[in-house]
């Protein structure tokens, strides 16, 4: 546990910071901050995570009956497609880059901005004008197609408000690629001197294969759906047989952005997760270059799989060998980091503060999912248990215990930063806690549900199931109070918390050189970097009494 | 970076090149060509249209000039719709194999 070795340093707020340099609405709306426009979207994306939650829990209390009384069959069909639609287009994939990518990466490379700032704005603002159709789509009747769009029923036969939906996801898309564009030109442009590309925090890393995604993958799925909505409105055929046009090939393109976007959502968690850990054992991390190529590896592989979501679908079992044997080659990398990860773990002075609890969730979570997920892509299994509440359960695994634990442990562990206050350690550890047994208690009952066969997208289901599916509403009500707890908690830091101080972990990363909040600026003078990645033992200026050993400890001394 | 200066004389060559490649489409399409091999008529006018769009990248987008980096990225491009195309038609191309 974390004890102080000495008096705690007093800790001031510094004079002038990036939240109080301007004042007024106008400030916030047009500033070119990539820091302001982090917390801009952070409010944005906590909306969106808001309105697919309740989705959530409507679907949760439906399914505590085998005969569903909540809601009539067509509405269930809604509920989950926008749940779907809000959770992933809206939340999860800009979540990480968006708020933490936005606030950290130029304050990690050293940098005063991003590349093209203007174009942050505008990134942040296509973003409202794409969900603001998405809104309207829901609350025009909502739409019934699943998040998927699959045709020829999105095209043609769904009477619900298919296309505002589908041109608020393509406007969207936009907003993704110019965040991809920016991170990738500032990452090559604009590292301070003595920043080399192997000196880059791992968190950069992980952004970096993530905008090659939204950059290569994006402009796909904005197109199939552009497409969808000319179908639907003019009757070009593409994907609908009656006009001439291939439902499959819609699948093709659409799990062609739609796969790899998967990894739009976790390599940024583990690009957290690999900030978090060699912070919290004080050792550097274990296999740098690997898990730096890593990174590159996924993003890149993640493109060569996206017919594993087809096997039953009516594509040629010749491809679906390709695509089971290629879907397998992903496990590697991911293996990679979490052996990597576990390995820096190993004999390191651990201080279970709340971002490491946030880590160790993640690495279990993340195993179960991807594991899971190598049953899928096995063309034998994947028979049995395709489009069964197994394939939900590892969806979710991945999406929501590893994507969001890793943007809910960045939160916490960049809080300080971001806010210059440090919230209450122990209630943030219990909720760390809470949201890790709610979320296991939700999700590991579908596992055995669809092993079972209980298909997904289902409004009813056999008496025998009501159990499995009880304990899955029960945990849900204890995984909402995980995600309600650090809205209440880190709100109230804001204002009353503890002042932080410019590095209360101590972490090794550039970011934690400025005072906490940052200037506008970044940096009063642009830093020189002249020590390795994760190097606790050349850095004095950290405090530590110790390179390594349990004498180390953080200086904060919050519990 | 100093951007490269390209003269008018380069931009009407190319403006020429196009309007002539978009007159041998046109032409192109008026002659049966399938009867000689099948689909021809598509290849042709897919040749000419990935002829157009190379100028267009190389000159108007000024890629000929930009440094190598950038024609990385735009390779980049190239090369993930190649594998969008390829892996898509592996499917479509293997549906008629027996399965014996």
């Amino acid at each position: 546990m974390s004890t102080s070795p000495t008096t705690p340093a007093v800790h001031q707020l510094p004079e002038e910071h990036y939240l109080n340099s301007t004042y007024g609405l106008r400030s916030w709306l047009l500033t070119t901050d990539h820091k302001r426009i982090a917390l801009l979207y952070l409010a944005s994306v906590t909306f969106f995570f808001f309105i697919g939650g309740i989705f959530a829990t409507m679907i949760r209390i439906h399914l505590l009956t085998p005969n569903g009384y909540l809601v009539t069959p067509e509405t269930y069909n809604k509920l989950f497609t926008m749940h779907g639609v809000a959770m992933i287009f809206f939340f999860l994939i800009p979540s990480i880059p968006a708020v933490l990518g936005n606030f950290l990466v130029p304050l990690m490379i050293g940098a005063k901005d991003l590349a093209f700032p203007k174009i942050n704005l505008l990134s942040w603002y296509i973003y409202l004008v794409g969900g603001c159709f998405v809104l309207y789509s829901f609350a025009t009747g909502g739409l019934d197609t699943g998040w998927t769009f699959y045709t020829p029923l999105s095209s043609v036969y769904s009477n619900s408000a298919v296309t505002p939906a589908v041109i608020g996801i393509f406007i969207n898309g936009f907003s993704s690629i110019l965040t991809g564009l920016n991170f990738v030109v500032t990452i090559h442009t604009m590292r301070a001197p003595g920043m080399t590309w192997f000196r880059l925090p791992l968190f950069v890393w992980a952004q970096y294969a993530t905008s090659i995604i939204f950059i290569l993958g994006t402009p796909v799925i904005a197109i199939t759906l552009l497409l969808v909505g000319l179908e639907r409105m003019f009757h070009l055929g593409f994907f609908n047989p009656a006009l001439g046009g291939d439902p499959i090939l819609f699948q093709h393109l659409f799990w062609f952005y739609s796969h790899p976007a998967v990894y739009i959502m976790i390599l940024p968690a583990m690009g957290v997760i690999s900030e978090i850990i060699p912070t919290f054992t004080r050792k550097p991390i274990f296999g740098y270059t690997f898990i730096a190529a890593s990174s590159i590896a996924i993003a890149v592989i993640g493109f060569f799989v996206w017919a594993h979501h087809m096997f039953l679908t009516g594509e040629s079992t010749y491809a679906a060998l390709a695509f089971s044997l290629l879907s397998y080659l992903v496990a590697i990398p991911s293996a990679v980091k979490v052996f990597n990860w576990t390995s820096t773990l190993y004999r390191g002075s651990i201080s279970y503060d709340t971002p490491l609890l946030y880590s160790l969730g993640f690495i279990g979570l993340f195993l179960i999912g991807g594991l899971t997920g190598l049953f899928l892509a096995c063309l034998g299994l994947d028979i049995h248990i395709h489009d069964t509440y197994f394939v939900v359960a590892h969806f979710h695994y991945i999406m929501v215990g590893g994507a969001v634990m890793g943007y809910v442990g960045g939160l916490h562990f960049w809080w300080p930063k971001i806010t210059g206050k440090l919230y209450p350690e122990f209630l943030a550890r219990m909720a760390a806690v809470i949201l890790f047994v709610g979320f296991n208690l939700t999700f590991f009952p579908q596992f055995i549900l669809g092993y079972l066969g209980m298909p997904r997208r289902y409004h009813n289901y056999p008496p025998e199931f009501q159990v499995l599916n009880v304990m899955s509403t029960a945990g849900a009500s204890i995984l909402a109070l995980g995600y309600l707890l650090p809205m209440l908690y880190l709100t109230w830091s804001m204002r009353y918390g503890k002042v932080a101080g410019p590095n209360p972990w101590p972490a090794t990363g550039l970011e934690w050189r400025t005072p906490s909040p940052p200037p506008t600026e970044n940096f009063d003078v642009t830093p020189v970097v002249d020590w390795e990645a994760y190097d606790f033992k050349n850095r004095p200026d950290l405090g530590l009494t110790q390179p390594s050993g349990p004498a180390l400890s953080p200086a904060h001394g919050d519990d | 970076m100093s951007e490269h200066i390209v003269s008018p004389k380069i931009y009407l060559g190319i403006f020429a090149a196009l309007m002539i490649l978009t007159a041998t489409t046109v032409y192109a399409a008026t002659v049966d060509l399938n009867e000689h091999f099948p689909g021809l008529n598509v290849i042709v006018a897919l040749v000419i249209a990935t002829c157009k769009a190379i100028l267009v990248i190389l000159f108007f987008m000024h890629a000929y000039y930009s440094s190598k980096r950038t024609k990385l990225i735009i390779f980049s491009g190239f090369f993930w719709l190649a594998i969008m195309l390829a892996l898509t038609l592996s499917d479509y191309g293997s549906r008629t194999w027996d399965l014996h």
